[in-house]
């Protein structure tokens, strides 16, 4: 059962994140990327972070993709226009994308041996509870100053998307 | 066979992060790019929370929270600068903007 919701949800991600990158019409990338973070929620809930999947919902597929598509209508972007690609990039560019993705699966093969696996309710820890005690003990400081990043992140907003009034 | 090898979680936020890079690269468009790097962080979340998982402790959860914040945050400024560069330069398009080319 885990490893059939497993497969469902890995392919849904991938294959959205597939026509993100293909997709010439921004909005399309847009609503294929909210694809890929639900089916990512959902592997999250798999693994036991059921306050990050509510958060990943909430504040990635929620707040952040509901900004760029409002960016996107407001801008009126439209499909991008082909135009011919450099030599290098059409020779290298997806040799030397496979060469990442290969190692980076070298990595995992070799760093992470076969005898580990995940099965639901396999990692209880990652409850509201348990994540907010750490946050407001280990990680009280870096919250905190998460707090003023975010105040200077809406402040910059502010001031470069306002209007000129003079 | 119920249960899924750790290794094919890594794997999946591997081919998500790799994809995340291919947009980055590939794509014109300055939102799509700016979306890659989306997909790019949401792979590297996954890895965490894997992480968090096999370490059976709950110090992977808190990044992603960080991580999930800060992007946020990058978005609301990040957007408002792609607004400011359409209203000045009226393109979307990447290669359209070259000022400091020269």
């Amino acid at each position: 059962m885990d490893l059939i919701l497993f497969l469902i949800f890995a392919i849904i991600a991938v294959v959205s994140a597939v026509n993100v990158v293909v997709q010439t019409h921004p909005i399309s990338s847009a609503v294929s990327l909210i694809g890929v973070m639900g089916s990512l929620a959902v592997l999250y809930l798999l693994l036991g972070a059921e306050f990050i999947a509510a958060a990943q919902v909430i504040v990635y597929a929620g707040a952040v993709m509901v900004l760029f598509i409002f960016v996107i209508l407001l801008l009126n972007a439209g499909a991008e226009t082909k135009r011919g690609r450099s030599f290098m990039v059409q020779l290298l560019g997806v040799p030397l994308l496979i060469a990442l993705l290969g190692l980076l699966a070298f990595f995992v093969e070799r760093l992470f041996p076969r005898g580990v696996s995940v099965r639901f309710g396999g990692f209880t820890g990652g409850t509201a509870q348990s994540v907010g005690k750490a946050l407001f003990t280990t990680y009280l400081l870096p919250f905190e100053v998460t707090s003023l990043l975010i105040l200077i992140a809406i402040l910059g907003a502010i001031v470069l998307a306002r209007k000129e009034l003079d | 066979m119920s249960e899924v090898p750790i290794s094919w979680f890594l794997m999946l936020s591997a081919v998500i992060f790799a994809l995340g890079v291919a947009g980055f690269l590939f794509r014109r468009n300055i939102i799509t790019v700016f979306m890659s790097i989306e997909l790019m962080l949401n792979g590297v979340n996954l890895s965490f929370v894997t992480f968090s998982y096999q370490l059976k402790q709950v110090n992977g959860h808190l990044f992603t929270f960080f991580v999930m914040v800060v992007a946020a945050a990058e978005a609301a400024v990040g957007l408002a600068i792609i607004l400011t560069v359409f209203k000045n330069r009226s393109t979307l398009d990447i290669d359209d903007i070259d000022s400091m080319k020269n």
